[in-house]
């Protein structure tokens, strides 16, 4: 299962944070601080997996942005690979769409639609869909509602 | 003045990027705090939403939000979607159960679980399918089995996930969503099928019984697999020209369960497996990711041997990938499946090998496993080449592991003891102070028993420590060894290679400066402190100087040192006397025995008891064997110590096998002569 789901910039701030499990206020700022000096002192010649403690954590960059997943022992490390760049070009979808701005910017000022997207993705810590049109959906909808 | 309306969470984002330290950020959020706190205080619903938002990206931040906690269960009452939205999202971010307030929730759940608009539904669902209680699953698992057998795929995918979670917190609740689960994968919509195929894993995880009632699914689960691979391009589930790869890896690891222990089951699949296995592109990330499921598939079920050579070939060639994620899943993989498949494993050695150089820590590792893993009396020299060298160069954090696991090898698959010898030589100097504590008294262990390499041993332990000291498991061994073997290095003994020229006072002065070094450890400096007593009795020209060094740490502040020299001190004051032939109270006896008879005599034992006020000692008799014929003798020392010079008197048993019988002969002796012990 997925135990956490971050977005974290190169400077340590928290950009996303989705926890699966009840993780406490203080241990999750000590949480991302260390994933994210983790994944920066990381070299190009070492893979995307980190053993970290008893689980581990897959990462991808993309500009000044890590995504980063805290897995346990019974996921498929490269599937989660995948989806974390499936989420990726959701969320590029939406925003290119909705603002002129840097998508990473965006997703800054529009967190709680994020959340959205997220939820429409990942259950639980579970994928409960792949699909780009039927996870914005109801964002569409909600967009609508807001607007009216 | 007019108090203006609470600032919008835009607003709040671009304040607190202002701030420059982080007691400025602190500050403002304090400040919104304030402001927000009142204003929940004013019970405003126009703007509660907007607060709670604000709330939610504080938290995100590291701050305390527990006050919106009821605010957010007030969103989720209200009739507005908007509001509903922000209030379940607060409730998954900032509620868990063992917050009582979080079982208010469970009313709204209940209704918005039968709301006419379905996206009020799936909000129910996710936040209950996320945190519920094992109350409110109690409580609304009628209402989740309701959905799961809707036609709404969009609302049916996320209850399949909310009943995975019921299960998990009241698993006797399982059999009630068994019917519901009839013809879920009947199901065109991939969101479903996903779904479903994990509700349905998770059942059989739980319960043999369901494991076993879900087996006849196996056809349908291959064909469904059969169609995702040979239908053409579709585009609302493709992924770099594979059609949903998540859902093909779900259904992957749900064969695998179905299949594990299983003959009929593993048959069914064994052909989508192949197809699989042969025909996914390995190109890009996404067709790897199925594959590598599929391996981790075909080595779990009891599939026939050609499949399983097929993945681990597979699995070879992921290792010759450039990329190294795929690397550090097949060595991943491969260390599963080496010890039930340790031939097909181990003609990837070499590869595997390679991987040791690496510049990825976990794949070093994994790598470095495996190669322990892969070491047989066949390949043991060239393996431990690698590793030694492997060892030289890796990062501290390996190298006690390896260092374990290079002694476990060598112990194993010694072609010789010179090697044996010689490989511990060099872990010991490699890696001197990686070694684990337990090493030391296994080595020790080894090489009392490696006789013949005695001499050998002592003048290299000798020789590494003379440079270094500072490597306590080596200076450990090397003081233990000294202290047993020192006799043999003074003496030149070695026959193994040139023996090195060393006096007794060489060999003391470096135990002592292990004893005065402060690098030494208590223990270690215990290990020198015995070994220059023990030298006591073999050297000969410096007892005085040996004497001496142990009387000074009788007063050592190291109380283990202390006692140790206090009790060595009383052996030099009470025993000295059988140190010396010329001790009047020591009568020195030497036997001879020979044989007559036309056949030799073997195993040859010679024992002695006295009385109570004497004291033995039996020094090593010069062989085991009498040969035949009067041909030759054996002959013991006896060293007897008779304080009270009473009259001498033994009882002697020998033991020996003669013509193929085991022999014993008791007699006692009475007429030692009088000089002997008066």
């Amino acid at each position: 299962m997925i135990k956490f789901f971050l977005m974290v910039n190169k400077q340590g701030q928290t950009r996303l944070s989705r926890y699966y499990e009840h993780v406490e206020i203080h241990k999750r700022t000590v949480l991302e601080a260390e994933v994210i000096k983790n994944c920066l002192s990381r070299s190009k010649d070492e893979c995307s997996f980190v053993e970290y403690k008893d689980f581990k954590l897959v990462y991808r960059q993309y500009a000044a942005l890590f995504i980063v997943v805290g897995i346990n022992q019974t996921e498929n490390e490269m599937a989660v690979y995948e989806l974390i760049h499936n989420f990726v070009e959701v969320l590029d979808k939406y925003f290119s769409r909705v603002s002129e701005l840097d998508v990473s910017f965006s997703i800054m000022f529009n967190l709680d639609r994020v959340h959205i997207i997220l939820d429409e993705m990942v259950l639980n810590g579970c994928i409960v869909e792949t699909n780009r049109n039927r996870i914005l959906a109801p964002l569409f909808v909600l967009d609508k509602v807001a607007e009216g | 003045s007019v108090p203006s309306s609470p600032i919008r969470l835009r607003e709040l984002i671009r304040t607190i990027r202002t701030a420059r330290t982080q007691a400025e950020e602190r500050e403002m959020i304090q400040k919104e705090c304030a402001a927000i706190r009142s204003s929940f205080r004013e019970e405003d619903n126009t703007y509660r939403c907007r607060n709670v938002a604000k709330l939610l990206y504080m938290h995100m931040l590291g701050y305390p939000a527990h006050f919106g906690q009821l605010e957010c269960l007030k969103l989720i009452a209200s009739q507005k979607f908007t509001d509903k939205r922000i209030g379940y999202l607060g409730a998954m971010l900032l509620l868990d159960e063992r917050q009582d307030v979080h079982l208010l929730m469970t009313n709204c759940i209940k209704n918005d679980l039968n709301h006419s608009t379905q996206y009020v539904q799936g909000l129910a669902l996710c936040t209950l399918g996320c945190m519920g209680s094992s109350e409110m699953c109690r409580d609304l698992a009628g209402e989740v089995e309701k959905l799961l057998k809707t036609s709404n795929s969009y609302l049916r995918k996320k209850a399949a996930l909310c009943a995975v979670h019921v299960i998990r917190k009241v698993p006797e609740l399982m059999e009630m969503f068994l019917p519901a689960t009839k013809n879920l994968l009947n199901e065109k919509n991939h969101g479903v099928l996903h779904t479903s195929v994990v509700l349905l894993t998770e059942m059989c995880e739980r319960s043999p019984d369901m494991l076993a009632h879900f087996r006849k699914l196996v056809p349908q689960l291959v064909r469904i697999l059969k169609n995702l691979i040979m239908s053409g391009y579709s585009p609302e589930h493709d992924v770099s020209g594979i059609s949903d790869p998540f859902l093909q890896v779900r259904i992957l690891r749900l064969l695998r369960i179905l299949g594990r222990n299983d003959d009929d089951s593993s048959e069914a699949m064994n052909d989508i497996l192949a197809q699989v296995a042969t025909n996914t592109e390995t190109s890009k990330n996404v067709g790897n990711a199925i594959l590598y499921e599929t391996v981790l598939t075909i080595m779990d079920i009891k599939s026939e041997s050609g499949l399983r050579v097929l993945a681990i070939n597979i699995l070879g060639r992921f290792l010759l990938n450039n990329d190294k994620n795929i690397r550090y899943v097949a060595l991943t993989s491969l260390l599963k499946t080496v010890q039930t498949d340790h031939n097909a494993v181990q003609r990837h050695r070499s590869t595997i090998v390679d991987c040791l150089k690496d510049l990825d820590v976990s794949i070093k590792r994994r790598a470095m496993e495996l190669s322990f893993a892969l070491v047989n009396g066949n390949n043991v020299r060239g393996m431990m080449k690698e590793l030694l060298y492997f060892l030289d160069s890796c990062e501290p954090e390996f190298k006690a592991d390896c260092a374990s696991g290079i002694f476990l090898a060598a112990e194993k698959y010694a072609p010789s003891k010179r090697w044996h010898i010689d490989t511990i030589m060099r872990v010991l100097t490699t890696a001197g102070s990686y070694v684990r504590d337990d090493a030391v008294p296994n080595l020790i262990q080894l090489i009392t028993n490696s006789v013949e390499m005695h001499a050998y041993t002592v003048q290299r332990l000798y020789k590494a420590i003379l440079g270094d000291y500072s490597q306590q498991p080596l200076v450990q061994v090397a003081s233990w060894c000294i202290g047993e073997y020192g006799d043999l290095l003074v003496s030149g003994q070695c026959e193994e290679e040139e023996p090195i020229q060393v006096t007794e006072d060489e060999v003391l002065d470096i135990l002592e400066s292990v004893l005065i070094s402060n690098m030494s450890a208590s223990v270690t400096r215990g290990y020198a402190l015995t070994a220059i007593m023990k030298l006591s009795t073999r050297f000969t020209c410096t007892v005085n100087r040996i004497k001496k060094v142990v009387s000074i740490y009788g007063s050592s502040i190291d109380v283990e040192l202390q006692q140790r020299a206090v009790e060595y001190n009383a052996l030099f004051k009470k025993y000295d006397h059988m140190r010396s032939n010329t001790n009047p109270s020591v009568t020195v006896i030497t036997i001879q025995a020979s044989n007559s008879t036309e056949l030799e005599m073997t195993d040859f034992v010679f024992q002695a008891a006295v009385p109570k006020t004497f004291q033995l000692q039996l020094l090593s008799p010069s062989s085991s064997v009498i040969p035949a014929f009067n041909s030759g003798t054996i002959t013991q020392v006896i060293k007897v110590l008779n304080p009270q010079k009473q009259q001498l008197r033994m009882r002697i048993k020998l033991t020996y096998n003669h013509k193929g019988s085991a022999m014993q002969d008791l007699a006692e002796v009475n007429n030692f002569p009088p000089q002997s012990w008066q």
